[in-house]
């Protein structure tokens, strides 16, 4: 009998990139329940606008590019960055600034970069930065949690959609009758205005650590980040990185001035931090590659947070920071690169 | 009894692959007719292949020898039953996929005559360790894991270094194959003995019996056989059920917790491994005075009707073991001598089994051939990389065909385990990937010491020439001398005579 030669190994692979990026999109689900129960249905439409356009620019690009749109889409990447925009998006924000950020995302961060497997810079925090520089006071529209005692106000479906598609709000709302500061715009102008930790945590919009609210779609994040790792679709080395680049400075400077200087604790709950320890941090093509490297970059980002938000012109730094490791990615790479079996240190590190 | 598991050595990465031992090791190891036909190649081993020593159409009988090896590196080769030798010529060989090589045909006469038993037959207790190395190379013994290096070299650059421990290999972790396994379980005796053999022979005082966790059965019986011979030097270390345990490095990583240098051999860390089979195989020709002439063989996977294991002569045909084994199922589609893991895929079934020849696996084709993404630098292949590689950078740097990077990054030190393709997302063929990488290197190597070659060549050449021109010079310089000398000479003689004439 004749047969076909193969190349060994025989056994096909288990796994895909596909079904990777779908479990990321399964994982993040819970935490879009939340965000719309307590921030109203505005995040439903950033989602879809930015799937859209992270389509129609994938899709675009790949024939551009000579490919078939359907083979790169079917890798679901552009979904995931479209989900992770949606989330850094505040729930009330105009189509052209989310379509915006998807586009900047898919097309300069991922394609011009070479796609898939070659950009250097994580796309959704490249068209996230983006549009933050670009349109300040459309990212500023935030609104207070649907939570009983607190003072909110949301816009219905339709007004949502109108406001998503116009900018414009409905008769009789204005934009200051139903934005709120985030907790840690709060915090950040709080103490520009000499108050204590203490006095500004006290206001209604505080939770346990951080804000309340937010604190809820943390811990469906960090829900969602666990599964992952059971699932070993992330390994444990950014995430923990991230944490701990969080916490170390934050600890410091709180037992130094627990006064001046927030807890660890709400700049875990706060912000980004869970979303990027779990879901922007761990985006493997961006990160660096070695468990050590991996640990080292993590905390990269995690410091830079913190330092962003304790020292920077903005609010949360997430963005900023993971963008500032991607630079650094190659560093890290080539000075944590494991020994390798049989070898003196000396060997792998000589180039 | 079970066995100890002491001071084992930890072993980076692998994987824990479905074994699918069961249908292979449910009934004993069946004895496989001799055949018609036998066709042995000539080169079954490491080295030089061997030479003929057998003319067509001469009546040769079991154990007798065919060809004898040449060359410094080799292994005879001997009739594996009675017959007549029909042809020397080339025929589809699994070491090369199925394409041809030389080798010896018998037609067998059916009555397995073996050759008369050697004179001088001697107890291996009373025998010079080198005489006994001499005897091992005669018997065509060579390493039965799959490398077919020829075990009596070995052992004698064994003996050149202090070594410690000799490590039987019956670790047989690839998925599928279960002849180790089945050996043990029914010959562990031969396997011990072949251990004492292997011991004397290389004046080697300890030796460790390496057995995965997954084979209670073999471990019992060498248990078994070890207490009945009392032989307090060699231990039974089991060790954890993780591909690719069974490498030769790793398992001397694992039992005796050292690490073989890059580029070296186990005998750098003071062990020298040898296949559980080998040791058997060693023990039959030695003290059962039968060379290298069948072995026990896997036959399994879903494209066969009835997985079983089979004693077969070296030179039957797999078609044959296969239709031993009940034929194919509708389901083979592709046929692999050796594992799934590192085996060789080859074209056609009408290939002999040799001695490498541990499994003939027929499988379904693979449930998905999804295309090849790019690489999303996950680093799945790193973390069960046994080496502790980094496959992502060195495929980024085979594709870009960066010599000095994938150097650095240690490609030759890939052992082609196949644990990275089977966890890549993307469905990259990274050890096909490597292979090829690892060609390109030894071209480029080749290339180099060719143009290298060239270069000495060209500048001899002008150094000659300079040579050739210096002493033309030289000769014209001595010329021109030789004549100024014979012009002063004349000179004076004219100035002689002058003044002769001027004093008259």
């Amino acid at each position: 009998m004749e047969f076909e030669r193969r190349e060994a190994p025989y056994i096909a692979p288990q796994t895909s990139v596909a079904s990777i990026m779908r479990e990321v999109l399964l994982a993040l689900s819970p935490a879009a329940v939340a965000h719309v129960w307590f921030f109203g249905p505005g995040f439903v439409f950033n989602l879809l606008v930015a799937t859209i356009f992270c389509v129609i620019g994938e899709a675009a690009m790949a024939r551009a590019r000579g490919r078939k749109p359907e083979d790169l889409l079917s890798d679901y990447s552009a979904v995931v960055t479209a989900a992770l925009i949606a989330f850094a998006m505040p729930s009330l924000t105009p189509w052209w600034v989310t379509a915006t950020a998807a586009l900047f995302a898919i097309v300069v961060a991922k394609h011009l970069y070479g796609g898939l497997g070659f950009n250097l810079f994580n796309p959704a925090m490249v068209g996230y930065v983006v549009v933050l520089v670009a349109f300040p006071t459309a990212m500023n529209v935030w609104v207070a949690p649907r939570i009983g005692d607190i003072d909110y106000q949301h816009l219905g479906i339709v007004q949502s959609l109108v406001y998503l598609l116009t900018g414009a709000f409905p008769d009789g709302i204005t934009v200051d009758a139903i934005s709120r500061a985030t907790p840690l715009d709060s915090m950040k102008t709080g103490l520009n205005d000499l108050r204590t930790v203490a006095e500004i945590r006290s206001g209604p919009l505080m939770g346990d650590f951080g804000g309340r609210g937010w604190e809820w779609i943390g811990n469906f994040l960090g829900l969602g980040g666990i599964w992952l790792l059971l699932r070993k679709i992330i390994r444990w080395h950014i995430p923990a990185g991230v944490m701990a680049g969080i916490f170390a400075p934050a600890t410091l400077m709180f037992l130094a001035g627990a006064d001046t200087h927030p807890s660890p604790l709400f700049h875990w709950f706060s912000g980004a931090s869970i979303l990027c320890a779990f879901f922007i941090a761990t985006d493997p093509v961006t990160a660096a590659a070695s468990p050590k490297g991996r640990f080292i970059y993590g905390f990269g980002i995690g410091f830079m947070t913190w330092a962003i938000r304790t020292w920077g012109a903005y609010a949360d730094g997430v963005a900023f920071a993971v963008l500032l490791l991607n630079m650094a990615v190659p560093l890290i790479d080539r000075y944590t690169r494991p020994r390798i079996v049989g070898h003196e240190r000396e060997d792998t590190a000589s180039e | 009894m079970s066995a100890p598991t002491f001071d084992l050595g930890d072993l980076h990465g692998g994987l824990r692959l479905p074994g699918n031992k069961l249908q292979s090791t449910s009934g004993p190891i069946r004895q496989m007719p001799v055949p018609a036909q036998l066709v042995l190649p000539i080169a079954q081993h490491a080295g030089d292949p061997a030479n003929p020593v057998v003319g067509i159409g001469e009546r040769v009988r079991k154990g007798q020898l065919l060809a004898d090896c040449s060359g410094t590196l080799g292994a005879p080769v001997h009739a594996s039953s009675s017959g007549r030798v029909a042809a020397i010529e080339p025929w589809p060989v699994s070491r090369r996929h199925g394409d041809s090589a030389p080798c010896i045909f018998i037609e067998t006469d059916g009555e397995d005559r073996a050759i008369d038993a050697r004179e001088h037959a001697q107890a291996f207790d009373q025998m010079t360790p080198d005489a006994l190395r001499t005897e091992i190379l005669r018997g065509g013994i060579v390493g039965l894991g799959g490398a077919v290096f020829p075990t009596a070299q070995k052992l004698t650059q064994a003996t050149t270094s202090e070594l410690e421990y000799l490590v039987l290999n019956g670790v047989e972790c690839e998925p599928y194959i279960s002849c180790d396994d089945m050996l043990m379980r029914e010959h562990a005796k031969a396997v011990l003995i072949g251990a004492q053999i292997l011991m004397r022979a290389t004046g080697i005082g300890q030796c460790i019996v390496a057995v995965e966790s997954d084979k209670p059965d073999a471990i019992q019986q060498l248990g078994e056989s070890l207490a009945a011979l009392d032989d307090s030097r060699i231990v039974i270390k089991q060790v954890p059920t993780i591909y690719p345990s069974g490498g030769e490095d790793q398992l001397v990583q694992l039992v005796v917790n050292r690490e073989v240098p890059s580029g070296g051999l186990p005998t750098d860390a003071g062990c020298l491994v040898q296949n559980v089979g080998t040791a058997a195989a060693v023990h039959n020709w030695v003290v059962e005075n039968e060379p290298l002439i069948s072995r026990i063989c896997t036959i399994t996977g879903d494209g066969v009707s009835e997985p079983m294991n089979v004693v077969a002569r070296i030179g039957t045909m797999v078609a044959d073991i296969v239709d031993f084994a009940g034929g194919y199922t509708d389901r083979a589609e592709q046929l692999i001598i050796g594992g799934p893991m590192t085996g060789r895929s080859v074209s056609t079934d009408r290939v002999p089994l040799v001695k490498a020849t541990n499994c003939i696996l027929a499988l379904s084709a693979p449930p998905s051939t999804a295309p090849e993404l790019p690489c999303i630098r996950c680093g799945e292949c790193a973390a069960v990389c046994p080496i502790q590689l980094q496959p992502q950078a060195i495929f980024w740097h085979a594709c870009a065909d960066n010599e000095e990077q994938l150097r650095v990054h240690g490609l030759t030190d890939c052992i082609e385990c196949g644990c990275c393709d089977l966890v890549c997302p993307s469905h990259i063929p990274l050890t096909a990937d490597f292979r090829k990488a690892k060609a390109r290197i030894r071209e480029l190597a080749d290339e180099k010491a060719r143009a290298e070659r060239a270069r000495i060549r060209f500048e001899a050449r002008g150094a000659r020439l300079e040579e050739q021109n210096r002493e033309r010079e030289r000769e014209l310089a001595r010329q021109k001398q030789t004549a100024r000398q014979a012009g002063a000479a004349e000179i004076a003689e004219i100035l002689k005579r002058k003044r002769e004439k001027d004093g008259d």
